[in-house]
Parts: C-alpha cells; structure tokens; sequence
C-alpha cells in the first residue's frame, strides 16, 4: 500500500464510488495534535425539510465555521488536484485521450439500446442472470427477491453511488437485511448514518477525531485514540467476520464492456472481490450509462479514471468479472432511474458520460470550502449541481447557483463534459420554469429595466453618492445586502468615469 | 482604427481610474477612442442568473451603441467573455454578430490586435502578482492553465515583463476562483467571502506588495477580503501599471 503525502491531516476516507478508486490513507502519518478543549464537533450536512429547496449556503456557512475541518478539507482535496495535475503532465496525450474518452462515451450514448442488449446477450452466454430495473423501487425489490429466493439475511457490498441513489440500505432494512459496507470510508459513513459526502472518498470530510468518536459509539473502540492505525484495525477487526459470514456480496459497476458481458470494478482496498466472491451469490448494480463498447474502449478509461481521481497511474485493483464461479451466482441488475429521460435532455445529456472519478469535486473552490453534504443529494459538488435537477427539479433547484462558473471543473474532466455551461443552462432552466426565488427574480426584472435604459440607469447614480452607491448596486440594494459580513465596501470614488468624461472632454469626447 | 471603449458599471462607479487609464492607454497606441454616452451594462449580471430574457433590452442596447465601431475594448474579461461567448438573449443579427467578433479585452486587444512591443512610459519598481479572472482565464484564454497539459502562455505576463522593475511573484494556487462570481458574491456571500480571504492570504503570504488584474471585479472583492484580514496588500488594474501610473 503506498503512503499519501505525510504533510497535510488525513482522515481515513475510502475508496471508489461504484468502484471508483479509493485514496489510501490508513496508516499515513496523519498525528494533527488536537487542542487540549477536545477535538473540533464534526459540521454536519445539509438540512433536509421534505421536498424544499435546498439551502445549501447554510450549511456551507457551518462547514466554514469548523475551522480545523475546513482547513483539512481544503487542502486534502487540493492536494489530489495537484497529484492529478502531476500525473497528467507525465502522459504526453493527455488531451487526446479526454477526447477519445468524451467521444467514445458519445458514440455509445448514441447507440445505448444496441450496446446494452449486446451486453446482456454476452453477459446470459457467460452464465449471468440480467435484470432491468426502471427505477429506484424497482432495483431494489429485484434484489430484496433475489435475496429472498436464497434466503439471504445479509448482504456485504463494496461502494456504488447507484445504491445510494436508489436508498438501498433503507430499503433493505425494511427488508430485514442486515447491509455491510465493505469499503472503509463508504463504512465509516454507515456507521455514522451519513451519506458519502464525495464519489470517491467518501468521508473526506471527516478528521480522524470524527471518526474515533463514531468508532467508539458503534463498535466500542477507545474515544481518545484517534490513531489512523489503530482506528482501520478496530473497524477491520469488527468487520471481518461479518464478511467471512454474510450471505451474499454486491458491488457497483465502473465499466460494462459490451463485447464481452463482463463488469469491471475498480477499487483500491480490494473489497469489491472480497464483496463478490465471499458468498455464493454476487449482486451487480449497474446504471444503463456505464456501458462501453470493447476491451480497448476500457483500457482508456482506466487510463484516467484515478489519474483524475486521486492522481495515481491506476486503481490497485482492476477487476473483471465476466460470470458467476462454479457452483455459485450471478445478477446484473441494469437500472435506468431518469437516466433515459437525461439522455433526452438536449443540453444536459452529455453528463451521463460521467465516470465518477471526482475530479470536478477536488477541483471546486465551492466543494472544498462546504463539504459535499451541504448540498443535500446524492450526488455533491459540479458534477451533482447538473444531475440532482434532473431528479428533483424543485428540491434541487438552488444548487447551480453554488457554483461560480469558473470553468475549472469543465478542464478537469477526463470525458470532458461541460461543466460550468451547464451550470448556466441549469440557471436558465430553472429560472424560465420559475423555480427560482421570486424576490431573485423580480430583482432581475428590475436591473433588466434599467440597465437597458441609459437615463434611468444614470439617474439611479447621482443619488447614490453615499455608502449605498453598490454596483452591482441594483443586485445589494435589498433586503440581502450580505457585501459587508466578510468584506469591506470599496471606496467610493468623487465622480464616476461618466462624469469625468463628461467634464474633461465633453459630449462630442474632444479634450478640453 | 476606430475603438468603442466599453467601461463596465461597476468600473464607472468604483474604479474610474481604469476606464481614463484604458482610454489613455489605447490613445497613445494612435487609437480612435470614442466612449458611446448610452453605455449601461453587457448584460452579464441577469444571464448569470438565468434570466436572459431580462438581459435582452440591455444587449440590445449594447449593440445600438457599439455596433459601428471596427473594435470594442473593455477593461474586463468578465464582460467581454459575456459579450463573445454568452450574449445570447438577442437575436444574432449581422450587428450582433460584428459586436461579438469584435470586443476584446484590453490584455488580448494590446497582445494580439495591436501586437504592442513596449510600454516605454511605464514603471513600477515593485513585487507584483498576477490574478487572471477565471472568465478572462477559461473563457477568452489570455492565458494557459493549469489543469490541461498544454503549452505555458500568459498574454497579461508578456505586457507586464514590458514594463522596468516590475518583478512578478507567483501565488501557490494561480487559477484558484477568488469567489467573486458575479452575483454569486451577494447570494452566496459567505463561501464568496471565504474563497476571497483564502485567496488575499495567497496573496500576501507571496510577498507581493501589488496585485494586478485585467478585472477589476474580482479586485474590488478580493481588495474588500484584504482589507477585512488586515493585509497589507494593494491592488491596481493592469491598465494603470501599463499606462505609467506611479505610486
């Protein structure tokens, strides 16, 4: 296992989103002293109130007032950035493979029904059972029958976002099946009862004091020892025989390949096989969108995928599993969940080419100063600012303006989807369909008038010779002018650039 | 060569001195500088906002104001990345189309139209850094950046190394969004504010006396969050150090 950089506080975060890689900081010499007061409380997400919109900012505000959490979050994920970077500058077609990455998910996107019903006809060949799930409900009753049908209890599963999106775990509950997480970060958070605040490292946004003091709740370790090695052994300890006796394994699904009907998980920890290969029964959740054509398509994205993610050259483990083990099972189940109806949407499809590696996360100046559950979804940060809307137009519906379109998430994206525009298209969206503020938007009615009529627009300066002159002053000059909480006004100055024009060259603009 | 100057609202209201040094600038280079009177805004804050159809009358009127000139310039990237990339709540008319064509940034109108070998009146004996606003940045490309593998460039380096003593000094995260965002620094005003004292703090700790800006947008925020943290750190538009101001 290697060691990540020994310099900046880690916390044990796991690995993969659907198998996604994971980063690797168990044992990393993460020893922060703590102040003596005790350690800093854990900011949580954001605060969920039935279908209302979510108010991301809030939560973002307390995320920003734990000053030890967001100074490790920070620079955690600044510093993947910066290996991601370095990574990208040892291999010379960088942007030719992005290219090649973004088309090939464009021809396959375009040619979805073929691939999948090739993908089943191989995966059937290989001896695999194929499910089609339409939703979320239906995903998870095709497994609670598959469960059923074996007289599984419980299910251990490595991380997949799908699940997550789809309310698994509650869903099993209800089910009577005990779940257990297998990848660390994605267990933390179980443990917790926390979603994963990001798609690879899951519990990135806690410090290790977060997590000995949920350790120490749920599995009796010691409170005050919050020792990385000592945490990942305590949990490992725990949770090693409720694998060794599970019933049946789960794991996501990075790549589906077409031509040969096999699934291909990458994770870091290993625990995808430990998930499909304990038990007699291997589960697959798998989203219509994660199909490519061939072995050679794949080996271009795993290329990428933790490049991008966590800026090492590849995943430790790449695993390919093309049918059940003798004597044993295997399910596929492929779920659709709204991902046929985004793939309508003209302008917002091409997030379906979304691999989940992060990137678009570590590189947010928004992300890494909020924390991913401050955004209240699944999916956090650029990438679920443009996919959340499509689930829930209203519930959703603030989250692209947390975001500064500053297009570094568009740079960063190994399928290079467009980011940041579709940030804007969401903006415009929302804003035509009138889900956004009423007071936003008769604020911009207003600045519409005057800023399209020069008089009107000139005659709102003179009077504001005062502290009040803002410009954007049509956008401060309300109930919410927040400018000054943690910024000071600019000075203001005798006359505006109009006016000094005015006088020293007149109308006609010769020097006087 | 006819030049429309185009001098964004908060610009005019704030930071006069960009707009006459723009204006000064471009006339020592033997520009035609004409500033229309019934300039407003391009349109940016209600577009950002997804109200386009309220942007329309005031794109519209940009257009009626500058539609005859052979360039439009503007002291901001922000702006100018609106009018080339965003402008788009108006029909695209031949006018529109010129108007779009033709407005750059002062920074890409001096390196790239007038291709400007020197700026001989200027000086500034100081330890400056650089912030390229992410729309100037990712938007118009006056610069490389660092997230694609591509050739180093910088439009903004390449006047400022025109200018005696000036001497640059590098920040540790150069592309990082200061969080201005346009209308994104009053509705999100705290991760605004934070991603702003973060990136004053970059600043001073680099030991720049100034920083320099083709925007003086995300300046006004970012001089707002030094100001706020007590940091010493002053800033001025790259027009000023270009036209020879002295401080």
């Amino acid at each position: 296992m290697s060691i990540e950089n020994q310099t900046a506080p880690t916390t044990p975060a796991g690995r993969t989103n659907d198998g996604a890689p994971a980063n690797l900081t168990h044992g990393a010499g993460a020893s922060v002293t703590m102040p003596a007061r005790g350690p800093e409380p854990q900011p949580r997400g954001a605060i969920i109130r039935g279908n209302h919109p979510i108010d991301q900012q809030e939560a973002a505000r307390r995320f920003m007032a734990a000053p030890q959490h967001l100074a490790m979050h920070d620079q955690r994920l600044w510093d993947l950035r910066k290996k991601r970077d370095g990574q990208k500058e040892i291999i010379e077609e960088w942007e030719d493979l992005r290219q090649l990455a973004s088309d090939i998910k464009t021809h396959t996107l375009t040619h979805l029904d073929t691939y999948l019903e090739q993908f089943e006809k191989n995966a059937i060949a290989n001896g695999v059972k194929v499910h089609w799930a339409k939703d979320a409900a239906e995903h998870n009753s095709i497994v609670a029958e598959i469960l059923r049908s074996k007289n599984a209890k419980s299910l251990i599963k490595s991380k997949s976002m799908l699940t997550e999106e789809c309310g698994f775990r509650e869903a099993m509950a209800h089910e009577g099946v005990t779940v257990v997480e297998t990848d660390l970060g994605e267990r933390i958070q179980q443990l917790d009862n926390e979603n994963p605040s990001h798609v690879v490292v899951p519990a990135v946004h806690k410090l290790r004091t977060d997590v000995a003091e949920v350790f120490a709740k749920t599995l009796g370790s010691d409170p005050n020892n919050s020792d990385v090695s000592y945490l990942t052994e305590q949990q490992r300890e725990h949770t090693r025989p409720l694998i060794l006796k599970a019933d049946a394994g789960m794991t996501g699904c990075n790549f589906a390949v077409a031509e040969t009907g096999s699934v291909v998980v990458c994770t870091n920890e290993g625990n995808a096989d430990l998930s499909a290969n304990t038990t007699g029964l291997h589960i697959v959740s798998m989203g219509i969108e994660k199909i490519i054509p061939n072995l050679n398509s794949l080996a271009v994205f795993v290329r990428m995928l933790s490049r991008s993610a966590l800026g090492s050259p590849i995943t430790q483990y790449t695993s390919h599993f093309r049918g059940p083990r003798r004597g044993a099972e295997m399910h596929i189940v492929i779920v659709d969940n709204g991902r046929t109806d985004r793939l309508g949407l003209e302008k917002f499809w091409t997030s379906l080419k979304c691999i989940r590696c992060g990137a678009c996360m570590n590189t947010c100046p928004v992300f890494r100063r909020s924390g991913g559950l401050s955004y209240g979804a699944t999916y956090a940060g650029p990438i679920g600012l443009i996919i959340d809307p499509t689930f829930n137009r209203h519930k959703y519906s603030t989250l692209p303006f947390s975001s500064t379109m500053n297009g570094s998430c568009t740079n960063v994206c190994p399928v290079k989807i467009n980011i940041h525009e579709q940030i804007a298209d969401w903006r415009q969206v929302l804003a035509e369909n009138h889900e956004i503020p009423a007071f936003k938007k008769s604020m911009m009615k207003a600045a519409g008038a005057l800023l399209a009529s020069p008089k009107l627009y000139r005659a709102s300066l003179p009077m504001a010779d005062s502290a009040l002159r803002h410009l954007p002053r049509f956008v401060l000059y309300n109930k919410l002018n927040t400018w000054t909480r943690g910024r000071e006004m600019p000075h203001v100055p005798k006359e505006t650039f109009h006016q000094w024009y005015k006088r020293t060259r007149g109308v006609d603009g010769k020097k006087k | 060569m006819r030049v429309g100057l185009f001098v964004p609202c908060y610009v005019d209201a704030f930071h006069p001195e960009v707009g006459q040094a723009t204006l000064e600038l471009l006339e020592r280079f033997g520009c035609e500088v004409e500033y229309p009177f019934d300039q407003t805004c391009c349109g940016q804050p209600m577009t950002n906002t997804g109200c386009h159809k309220e942007s329309k009358a005031t794109e519209e009127l940009f257009v009626r104001n500058f539609k005859d000139y052979d360039y439009i310039v503007a002291p901001s990237g922000s702006c100018v990345n609106h009018i080339r990339n965003n402008f788009d709540a108006v029909a695209q008319t031949d006018d529109v189309k010129h108007v779009r064509e033709h407005t750059y940034e002062l920074v890409e109108f001096l390196h790239d139209v007038l291709k400007v070998d020197g700026f001989p009146w200027a000086e500034f004996p100081h330890k400056v850094a650089l912030h390229n606003n992410c729309n100037a940045l990712r938007g118009l490309n006056i610069a490389s950046m660092t997230e694609l593998r591509e050739k180093t460039f910088s439009k903004p380096r390449d006047l400022l190394g025109m200018v005696k003593g000036l001497e640059l000094v590098d920040i540790t995260r150069p592309d990082e969004c200061c969080g201005f965002g346009g209308t994104f620094s009053v509705f999100e005003e705290a991760t605004s504010a934070r991603m702003g004292q973060d990136k004053a703090r970059d600043q001073a700790k680099s030991g720049a006396e100034y920083v320099t800006s083709s925007d003086s947008s995300c300046m006004m925020h970012q001089e707002g969050c030094a100001k706020r943290l007590g940091l010493p750190t002053k800033y001025i538009h790259i027009s000023q150090i270009l036209n020879g101001e002295r401080v």
